[in-house]
């Protein structure tokens, strides 16, 4: 983004230092947070309101637990796979850890390629980070497969508390359906890229408003907060 | 928080925020009925919310004909009753004033006072009043399914709200928290709207510190249900798998009719925290808007500057801020550690502190103000009145010694219904009828208007203030009918027949009222541009009502705060915003 705050208008005015230049930028003319558009300012504080929906399930997940009077079933055993004769504990979690993880790094260089305004580089990557999500969330359908098939459901498993196949099943399908809209408008994003939308600034189909390699961006900052919150997911639920 | 006047720096900084490319419909749909325009959708909103609030009051109606007169109307049996109860309650909280503040006066106001050509992603907030919509048709679906409505209480305390006992629980109790769901996530696509439309899309010299408080107010209470509803949606989310998957989140074991459940291992008191982390700040969704409402109503027709701006709007982030942080008041009687009592407790007293300052601020602006009586005035003059009702008996209930033995009252039912009832409606009126002559270009009839003021204004404080002695005489909230109850004497019966009948005759008053939109919708006598000779932006439109996009050509240009009221020297006893601080006089290029 430009910055293009005050250039015609003479003199700047006094900056002024600590708490109070905080305050007199938020509260400053026009804008809160200067060069910050309104599609990120809205990403952004849709992400804080998902914070806090995502919070909401953890604090209940711990409740739960803590609240149950029989015991908790063993993470790492029931989320043990056996390759090849070894058995390995949270083997897949780590897979998956390590995909979704890997597929931030890929978003990350999309950003930056997005900018470059590197058309095909920008596809390319938006689409690598859709196979990983995509990938992602196959894993996490293998393993509620597998889980279904040792007779853990919602309302039961054959290890001990009830709350844990329902606190599983919820936070991790509220998390895979996350991860499932973001390939989804990854794949969209990744198209308009490809098709040189953003480059011509054409009108999207709702909101007829012009497209930007922004979105590349704002596209980012949501796939970034769906890593960030597996990283609690995965310690709080698995490793815990 | 320096107010730098804008020509300081050697004229206009050039605009931070490119004019925006509207959209422009071209067919009467998409103008009027699947429209984007913000404003369009908050008529839509007040609309839809003022009829499920018609109906939330003929159910309020019914229950009271059955406190009033029990065992004369056979179809309000204890099933019935509760469905009342628990639809009456839900509609108004969520449906009727969430609706209504930040949908309706969001949208309308926001763009018009910060000085927008729109929200700032209009088709998120066209499907953010469809859904709504979708929510109250799911909700009102619930009226006619096998077993009716959910009767488990506005709260939905699990475990009874989905155990076979509770009317509703087939397909009631599914509905409402599907209901719930659908309009949490339209409401987020409004909120984010409404809260990126303040910060980021304001007009040029339109700080913070100069917007008008109605802004603040819903700016503030935008953000806060941005914070509290995802309590609730994960509140609703588990409780339906309760219900449909058989889940054990809130349900403890139980047996029902001798028989064992297979629910198990759950925890009831993990649904009241996560209903009330929702449920406290909603209450300040409510009244937040309220507050900056009436504080803007006060300035323009007491013709004075509201006293003290900068701590009114420091007092509504405090009141929003410590609103997270009280909600388990709500449970003292569900049982807690009693250092949390005492935590909840404290900082429930506190938050009488902002709210105190708020008060003495607006009686500070009224003092020696030039005060014109007309109706918004008398409608915010009443609610400060009623708000310090109501809040008095909050402290009451604050405390968790008192509070204990008044639990689950007609006291209880009163208090709340003074501060988040009566108080927001006069609120409400009063906002209708100080910017219905920007919405229509007309004003709204006087005569019929007093008419309403005041057997509104007194009719509510006859059904509620008796409600509070029923209270503390120990008459019990949510039952169907009384019976022997040694410690109620029979007079008990005759009041709440009188409060039966008060309630009929406000409930009926409120048609003068919808008869007074219509009507001078056609009839009534035009506006003009600024019939209340007001400051701030929304009244500077160049066109009233003002037409898609607002401003016409130009973007106005703020110099001021809102509040320039009988200011010394001034030529006359107003200066809109937009008025340079030159002392020329505006011409037509300051529009």
């Amino acid at each position: 983004m430009l910055n293009r705050t005050r250039v015609q208008s003479g003199e700047p005015p006094k900056a002024l230092v600590g708490w109070q230049g905080v305050a007199a930028d938020l509260s400053s003319d026009q804008r809160a947070f200067k060069n910050v558009s309104w599609g990120k300012a809205m990403m952004w504080i849709f992400l804080l309101s998902d914070t806090f929906i995502f919070s909401c399930f953890l604090i209940a997940y711990m409740t739960v637990r803590m609240s149950t009077t029989v015991p908790w079933p063993n993470p790492s055993e029931v989320f043990a796979l056996t390759i090849g004769g070894v058995h390995l504990p949270l083997i897949l979690i780590a897979i998956m850890t390590f995909v979704l993880i890997s597929s931030s790094g890929t978003m990350a260089m999309a950003v930056n390629f997005g900018y470059r305004r590197e058309r095909v580089k920008t596809a390319a990557l938006l689409m690598l980070t859709a196979i990983l999500g995509a990938a992602f969330v196959g894993m996490q359908a293998f393993e509620w497969t597998k889980l279904i098939h040792e007779g853990v459901r919602p309302w039961s498993n054959p290890w001990g508390a009830h709350q844990f196949g329902s606190a599983f099943f919820m936070i991790t399908g509220f998390h895979g359906t996350h991860v499932t809209f973001g390939v989804i408008f990854l794949l969209i994003t990744a198209r308009k890229v490809w098709r040189g939308e953003f480059d011509r600034e054409a009108r999207g189909f709702f909101t007829t408003r012009k497209g930007n390699y922004e979105s590349v961006e704002i596209m980012g900052l949501y796939w970034h907060f769906v890593d960030l919150v597996w990283v609690f997911i995965f310690a709080f639920f698995y490793l815990w | 928080m320096v107010d730098v006047p804008l020509d300081t720096f050697g004229g206009l900084p050039p605009p931070e925020v490119p004019d925006v490319d509207l959209y422009h419909p071209k067919s009467w749909v998409t103008k009027y009925v699947f429209s984007q325009d913000a404003k369009v959708i908050a008529i839509q909103y007040s609309a839809t919310a003022m009829s499920i609030g018609l109906l939330a009051l003929v159910l309020s109606w019914l229950m009271r004909l059955q406190l009033g007169f029990p065992s004369i109307f056979s179809f309000i049996d204890a099933t019935a009753y509760y469905q009342f109860v628990t639809m009456h309650g839900m509609m108004m909280v969520v449906y009727v004033l969430t609706a209504l503040f930040l949908g309706g006066f969001g949208n309308y106001l926001i763009p018009l006072m910060v000085g927008a050509r729109d929200m700032v992603f209009p088709y998120a907030n066209m499907l953010s009043y469809w859904l709504y919509l979708l929510a109250v048709v799911i909700l009102l679906a619930s009226f006619f399914v096998p077993g009716g409505p959910t009767g488990a209480g506005w709260t939905l305390y699990p475990p009874q709200a989905i155990l076979s006992g509770t009317p509703g629980r087939d397909w009631g109790i599914m509905l409402m928290l599907i209901s719930l769901i659908i309009f949490i996530i339209g409401f987020t696509m409004g909120g984010l709207n409404y809260v990126v439309t303040v910060l980021q899309a304001r007009a040029r010299g339109m700080t913070l510190m100069r917007m008008p408080l109605t802004v603040w107010g819903i700016f503030t209470a935008s953000f806060m249900a941005l914070l509290a509803f995802p309590a609730l949606l994960v509140g609703a989310v588990m409780m339906l798998f309760d219900r449909l998957l058989g889940t054990s989140f809130f349900m403890p074991s139980l047996v029902e009719m001798g028989e064992h459940l297979s629910y198990g291992g759950g925890s009831p008191i993990l649904f009241q925290h996560l209903f009330w982390f929702f449920g406290h700040p909603e209450v300040y969704i409510v009244a937040l808007p309220a507050f900056g409402i009436v504080s803007d109503l006060i300035s323009v027709h007491a013709r004075k500057n509201i006293f003290g701006y900068r701590m009114m709007v420091w007092a509504i982030l405090a009141i929003g801020a410590l609103s997270f942080v009280v909600w388990a008041h709500h449970m003292y009687v569900s049982g807690m550690n009693p250092y949390f009592g005492f935590f909840f407790a404290t900082s429930t007293l506190i938050i009488a502190v902002p709210t105190a300052i708020k008060i003495y601020n607006w009686v500070l602006t009224l003092w020696r103000g030039n005060i014109r009586l007309t109706l918004p005035m008398l409608f915010a003059l009443a609610f400060i009145v009623t708000f310090i009702n109501g809040g008095l008996t909050g402290l009451f209930l604050g405390n968790v010694v008192v509070d204990v033995p008044l639990s689950d009252t007609m006291f209880v039912v009163a208090h709340f219904h003074m501060v988040m009832g009566v108080a927001p409606v006069l609120a409400i009126f009063g906002a209708i009828y100080h910017w219905y002559p920007k919405v229509t270009g007309r004003m709204l009839d006087e005569t019929l208007g007093r008419i309403h003021f005041w057997i509104t204004f007194l009719g509510a404080y006859l059904i509620f203030f008796p409600m509070h002695y029923l209270g503390l005489m120990g008459v019990p909230r949510r039952y169907h009918e009384m019976g022997e109850m040694a410690f109620v004497p029979q007079s008990a019966q005759t009041l709440n027949a009188f409060i039966t009948v008060m309630a009929l005759i406000v409930g009926t008053a409120q048609m003068v009222f919808f008869f007074n939109v219509v009507w001078s919708y056609f009839k009534g006598k035009p506006a003009g541009h600024n019939p209340w000779e007001a400051a701030s932006l929304e009244w500077q439109t160049p066109e009233t009502p003002p037409p898609h996009g607002n401003w016409g050509r130009e973007l106005p240009v703020v110099y001021r705060w809102a509040y320039d009221y009988s200011v010394p020297g001034a030529a006359s006893d107003f200066v809109p915003q937009n008025q340079p601080v030159a002392s020329r006089p505006a011409s037509d290029e300051d529009r």
